[in-house]
């Protein structure tokens, strides 16, 4: 099993067994993550773009992190959506950016389907780092890798989705995933946070999806439990009292017992402690927020290495270059290797020892 | 003079359906008579055999964009590709820049239309100034002017109190209010249907009531004030009960349907900002609805929202990407591939939604007869083709039906006795 495409835009149109190679790959560059030294020379001499058209913080650390621990250089471009209405294209921004030669585009942007959009128009991979309220697969991928760690499995568990599932991208790209691999959705939020389609998309998809509206009732006898993000106001649609998301949906320790008592707790971040989590659960045992975190990385590795190797031929498993990580010596056998099936301008950095060095 | 040999007449005015020879004296039909009995002494002929010989097509509703956004189209340009789908009359909104809500802006609007219109134009006035929902426009003037109309279409009338008020001023000068109905509130920020495809694309979607909500408000204002009301591109079942409901109770309430929400559903819409208009894509239920609508009668016209924009406004994100598709050159081909093609209704029915349909919406008749005006449409109802959006006199590129195969076209568009279009 490979993966085909040439980018990462959704999770929803994946199989269950392309979902499960990405997993798979992710998993040797999780134990990179936990070695004194960390970096890699896999994709020396190319050029990551991160272009993050909305605010973003800890994505826009993560894939940068990701393609420098794999000998990535980055391009960074951040502009909130809104400035750009001001002057140049989304379209113009990007074929700029293109033109400075990226070997692939990690883009986050407010609206859904703008990668996808990106996409059509450019010839190197686009990662989508979240879109609007479509998808955020990375996150989806790290969320299946945390869950599987900890459960030793991501099959036929009970789900339960706390929160504004509306407005997230993480919820749906949670659902394409894990529904494949026959998990049970609950749905719990405010009413209005909670479209009746899902059910819907799920019963097209073989998913079970069902909407709780009593948090006790949606957490009994789930497995984990993610907790999204509440941002009560939002253009265009009417504020919710905060007050009031507290009293019927805050995941507290106490409601917390109404899971099975082996069950995890995850959150996307930011965290806003005191809203939909009480720092008790996310500081408990059952939760596991900073290992998304770190999972965040190996994910986005796996992915960077994937679809930046697709076109080099023989795009060896990272494993070698982990062995590689444990002699800091080695690395230039392996980048003298790849060089032959680069391109010209890499043959010549190759040359220079130091460029090799980590 | 132009003689049209041998075509198949349809026309629903009066009820014709044979083969016959159709003589045009400049402005006027000189005469409807058996094939062959007209002697072509010369006179220029239009062989019809195998082909529709129908009274000119009306296009209630669409958008030429001068003035203010002739980058997106002209009058020359848009009605080029108007002939080129068979219509001989466009009716165009008065949402350009500056808005046509004063008898200067009419006037501009036809005297452009004298010096580059290939087919007729007939402006709808704005019903509020500036279209913005407070004053009452000059309608009075405007209609003195040529408008045929009045609209604040691309939105709502804003207001019931401002609605009530222009329905009773129209009411007393005889000219009917177009309304594109809309619940602002319920449809803000929303770029398509709410719904499973909404939801699954992470789109923002306005749900079906946002529009059957004012057609309510509308038809209640009606039984208020005995106005014409006419809603412009209905495109849910809700909407379309309650003008039915309307119709049954003697109101003077009319709607028209576009091609694109009778053939496309919300399950359609991709990333891809051709899938973008409003009212947008409805769901299957009320694709099902339009077409009952169409076959029973209670709809009283196909109108096109031809919307041009041009590629650079329209090739961005979906949410920025403008409201809007092309739509004269696809309207006949879908409709013979939606409605006749698959049985659901006759071919007098098409041409009288084409025809004698928006003609009695705007209190105007339509048929091929001596004396009357000398706009035919001829088709084609087996002609294979692909629409190429590339190949449109518009200066848009807005279409969803790039590159579809249909069968029947438009074969000739007449308006004033001059071949305009043919193919």
């Amino acid at each position: 099993m490979t993966y085909r495409s040439r980018d990462l835009l959704a999770l929803e149109p994946l199989t269950a067994d392309e979902l499960s190679f990405l997993l798979d790959q992710s998993k040797s560059f999780q134990e990179i993550q936990r070695h004194p030294l960390k970096k890699l020379a896999t994709l020396r001499g190319k050029t990551v773009a991160l272009a993050f058209f909305e605010n973003s913080t800890r994505t826009r650390i993560s894939f940068g992190t990701a393609a420098s621990r794999l000998g990535a250089d980055t391009m960074n471009l951040q502009a909130e959506a809104s400035s750009l209405k001001k002057g140049e294209s989304l379209l113009d921004t990007v074929h700029t950016l293109d033109a400075m030669k990226p070997d692939c585009l990690v883009m986050r942007h407010s609206a859904s389907g703008a990668p996808e959009f990106v996409a059509r128009h450019l010839e190197i991979p686009v990662i989508n780092a979240g879109d609007g309220t479509h998808e955020h697969p990375s996150q989806g991928l790290l969320d299946a890798l945390t869950i599987r760690d900890r459960k030793g499995t991501i099959r036929n568990l009970n789900i339960t989705i706390l929160g504004d599932i509306k407005h997230s991208r993480v919820a749906r790209s949670n659902i394409h995933l894990l529904g494949k691999f026959g998990c049970r959705f609950t749905l719990c939020g405010p009413a209005m946070w909670v479209p009746r389609e899902l059910e819907e998309i799920g019963a097209r998809a073989g998913t079970k999806i069902r909407r709780v509206f009593r948090i006790e009732e949606a957490l009994e006898d789930a497995d984990v439990v993610l907790a999204l993000r509440v941002q009560s106001e939002r253009l265009h649609e009417p504020a919710l009292s905060l007050a009031d998301y507290i009293l019927l949906y805050q995941l507290s320790a106490e409601r917390l017992k109404h899971a099975k008592a082996e069950a995890i707790v995850l959150h996307p971040g930011p965290l806003n402690r005191g809203v939909e989590i009480t720092p008790e659960v996310a500081d408990s045992a059952q939760s596991c927020i900073l290992e998304q975190v770190t999972n965040g990385i190996a994910v986005r590795m796996a992915l960077l290495f994937l679809l930046m190797t697709a076109g080099d031929g023989d795009a060896t498993h990272p494993s070698s270059e982990t062995k590689a990580a444990e002699r800091p010596q080695a690395p230039m056998n392996r980048r003298a290797t790849d060089a032959k099936s680069e391109s010209k301008s890499d043959v010549n950095e190759v040359k220079d020892p130091t460029h090799a060095a980590r | 003079m132009l003689l049209v040999k041998n075509g198949r007449v349809l026309d629903p005015a009066t009820k014709t359906d044979e083969i016959l020879d159709v003589l045009l004296d400049g402005e006027r039909v000189a005469d409807v008579a058996a094939s062959g009995k007209i002697p072509a002494n010369g006179t220029e002929v239009f062989d019809a055999t195998g082909m529709i010989v129908a009274p000119g097509f009306i296009d209630i509703h669409a958008h030429l964009r001068e003035p203010g956004q002739e980058n997106s189209e002209t009058i020359e340009t848009g009605t080029r590709s108007a002939a080129r789908g068979g219509f001989t009359a466009v009716c165009c909104m008065p949402n350009t820049k500056p808005v046509n809500d004063n008898a200067s802006v009419t006037r501009f609007i036809l005297d452009r239309a004298k010096s580059s219109a290939s087919v007729r134009v007939w402006p709808i006035g704005a019903a509020s100034v500036g279209s913005k929902g407070e004053a009452i426009a000059e309608i009075a003037a405007m209609k003195q002017a040529g408008a045929v109309a009045v609209s604040d279409d691309g939105k709502p009338i804003a207001t019931a109190k401002l609605a009530r008020q222009v329905m009773d001023y129209c009411r007393s000068l005889d000219i009917p209010v177009i309304e594109h109905a809309e619940d602002v509130s319920l449809a803000a920020g929303a770029v398509m249907r709410e719904g499973v495809t909404s939801t699954r694309l992470g789109l923002a979607g306005m749900p079906a009531a946002a529009e059957s909500v004012c057609v309510a408000r509308d038809v209640q204002l009606v039984d208020l004030t005995g106005a014409r009301l006419h809603i412009a591109h209905l495109s849910t079942k809700g909407s379309l009960e309650q003008v039915r409901a309307a119709k049954h109770q003697g109101l003077r309430v009319t709607c028209e349907v576009t091609p694109h929400h009778f053939t496309l559903i919300d399950e359609d819409v991709q990333y891809d900002s051709r899938y973008k208009m409003n009212p947008p894509l409805a769901a299957r239920e009320d694709r099902e609805a339009l077409l009952a609508g169409l076959a029973e009668g209670t709809v009283d016209a196909i109108a096109t929202d031809h919307a041009p924009h041009e590629p650079a406004l329209k090739d961005v994100e979906f949410d920025r990407a403008p409201f809007g598709i092309l739509g004269f050159e696809t309207a006949l081909a879908l409709s013979l591939e939606q409605l006749v093609h698959t049985g659901r209704i006759s071919l007098m029915r098409l041409v009288e939604l084409f025809t004698t349909g928006p003609a009695r919406v705007l209190g105007i008749e339509r048929k091929l007869a001596k004396g009357q005006a000398a706009d035919v449409t001829i088709f084609s109802t087996e002609h294979s083709w692909t629409y190429s959006a590339g190949d449109s006199p518009s200066k848009s590129r807005n279409s969803p039906f790039d590159k579809r195969a249909f069968r029947g076209a438009p074969m000739a568009t007449i308006v004033a006795g001059r071949i305009v279009y043919k193919h």
